[in-house]
């Protein structure tokens, strides 16, 4: 018990002093994996949209080659990037650039450089959550729009997309909590986040426990309110299962536009089958 | 030939080997209701399907106004604006309230204002019963409705034919009347519509022309007097008594 109550003494001390730190580091994180998943979306809407425009076998044949080039491109893309760890990318990109040019150039801006990896990483994942998304959603849709005269990307944009968004919205979720936490390996180059306050705060006076346990208590906070808000959002893009009928005029009243009971109520003719049903026995 | 609004020459499709439309010949004239009958796999989905390029032709030719649309260089978006469609399995967009099914297409292609988007999409709704119903989503409505508010989104895009592909065969027995009485309406008014039907009290009481197909080639066509009357060939009168028996 003495243990505990030394950490929560601990805890106090650290908080008390390194507060603003800790607050910074999680600030840090927060607008890293938040600016990184935004891009990374948009980066595999891109790939998904590309990856889709349909191909006919008598397409002129500088735009079947393109449209090869374009896949390849992006399968390589996807392939590197899922495929490698992001420190190491983060290592790559970041010293690649002093490396070639004699350190006449490099990323001066700690932060660009960090969303820039994270992001270029998230749209890697992204890029197949989309294509499983589009893939996801009945070919009609498609056809639907063509039959009216839409282009490929006006489907996309209007009509396959915004059902495919819905549809990977768990796995935005997901790439989202996984960046909060993978953020830290960021620390690498020197960018100042969650973690890397943990780092610091420890190098100065050894609390390594404490320290952790406050490092634990803020992801979790931060990845349980994101999950939260993801919920919320869902249900919001559903939207409500109850509509509006607009009746401009009562005698145009036909079959079909009945407004039903409220189930479970005694006019609710579905309740009432059942409870015939059962008194008849 | 002036007035011929689609003409379908040597029109050949095949899935690998199969060998679906076998030489297809066809005029559709303005105002000319036709009625598409013949057994399940004879290839009247292909060929509406070709007609509106959802599938490209193996070979032949499909002229528009007399300009050949299955070639390379030909847009084809802007073709299917003219011609309208409607599905068996209603394809509306799911993520669309039933009037933005109805606007969207006219915003988007034709670039009408939003204004007069709305203002075209109620008109048609009404006219197929389904305006109290703008605000719901199509997952909220019965089959009859659904394909209700499809003729009414092909209809606000001003197409100059509208090719329906088996609308009722997905709908429940009581909902077929409410789709075919709006279509009856259509064709009265005058719309150019080209219907693959298996109801065959549409294709008598309704249709100007009636043709028949059989394994890929056009067998019969004719009025629908002399088709359900007199048919000539023996599949199609064998066809036509297994529809009378049952």
């Amino acid at each position: 018990m003495d243990k505990l109550a030394k950490l929560m003494q601990d805890i106090g001390i650290l908080w008390e002093k390194y507060r603003m730190m800790y607050l910074n580091g999680m600030l840090n994180t927060l607008g890293l994996a938040l600016a990184a998943t935004a891009i990374g979306c948009i980066i595999g809407l891109l790939c998904g949209i590309l990856n889709t425009i349909p191909c006919a076998k008598n397409d002129p044949l500088p735009k079947r080659i393109l449209l090869k080039i374009l896949r390849v491109i992006i399968r390589i893309y996807v392939e590197v990037f899922r495929g490698t760890p992001m420190m190491l990318q983060a290592v790559f990109i970041f010293y690649a650039l002093p490396y070639f040019t004699d350190n006449a150039l490099r990323f001066d801006n700690i932060w660009a450089a960090s969303i820039l990896i994270v992001s270029i990483n998230t749209g890697a994942y992204m890029a197949e959550s989309v294509r499983g998304g589009i893939i996801s959603i009945d070919p009609g849709q498609t056809e639907g729009a063509k039959a009216i005269g839409m282009t490929h990307f006006q489907t996309m944009t209007s009509v396959i997309l915004p059902q495919a968004i819905r549809n990977i919205l768990p796995q935005i979720g997901n790439n989202y909590i996984i960046n909060v936490k993978d953020t830290s390996v960021m620390f690498i180059i020197g960018f100042t986040e969650f973690f890397a306050s943990h780092r610091y705060i420890v190098g100065i006076n050894n609390k390594y426990f404490p320290s952790a346990v406050i490092e634990m208590a803020g992801y979790l906070a931060m990845t349980l309110i994101a999950s939260g808000v993801l919920r919320l959002v869902e249900k919001l893009m559903d939207g409500s299962d109850s509509y509006e009928l607009v009746q401009e005029d009562p005698l145009t009243m036909t079959a079909g536009t009945y407004s039903h009971p409220k189930r479970g109520s005694n006019f609710d003719e579905r309740s009432k089958e059942y409870g015939g049903e059962r008194e008849g026995r | 030939m002036a007035d011929n609004i689609l003409e379908i020459r040597h029109l050949r499709k095949s899935f690998g080997t199969h060998e679906v439309l076998r030489d297809i010949d066809f005029d559709v004239k303005k105002g000319d209701v036709i009625s598409i009958i013949g057994a399940s796999g004879s290839g009247k989905s292909t060929l509406l399907r070709c007609v509106n390029l959802l599938e490209t032709p193996t070979s032949g030719d499909i002229l528009y106004h007399g300009e050949n649309v299955t070639g390379k260089s030909v847009n084809a978006a802007k073709y299917r604006s003219h011609v309208g469609m409607v599905f068996q399995s209603f394809n509306l967009f799911n993520n669309m309230t039933v009037l933005k099914n109805c606007m969207v297409g006219q915003m988007k292609v034709l670039g009408r204002s939003k204004a007069e988007a709305e203002q075209q999409a109620m008109r048609y709704l009404e006219k197929v019963g389904m305006a109290p119903y703008v605000n719901a989503k199509p997952r909220q409505l019965s089959g009859g409705q659904k394909q209700r508010v499809a003729i009414a989104r092909a209809l606000a895009m001003d197409p100059e034919v509208l090719l329906f592909d088996e609308p009722t065969s997905a709908l429940d027995p009581e909902m077929v009347g409410e789709v075919l009485s709006v279509m009856q309406d259509l064709a009265h008014e005058g719309m150019t519509m080209l219907v693959v039907t298996h109801e065959m009290a549409f294709a008598r009481d309704v249709s100007r022309r009636v043709v028949f197909m059989h394994e890929g080639v056009i067998l019969e066509q004719g009025s629908p007097a002399s088709l359900f009357g007199d048919p000539q060939c023996q599949q199609t009168k064998d066809f036509l008594s297994r529809f009378r028996n049952s």
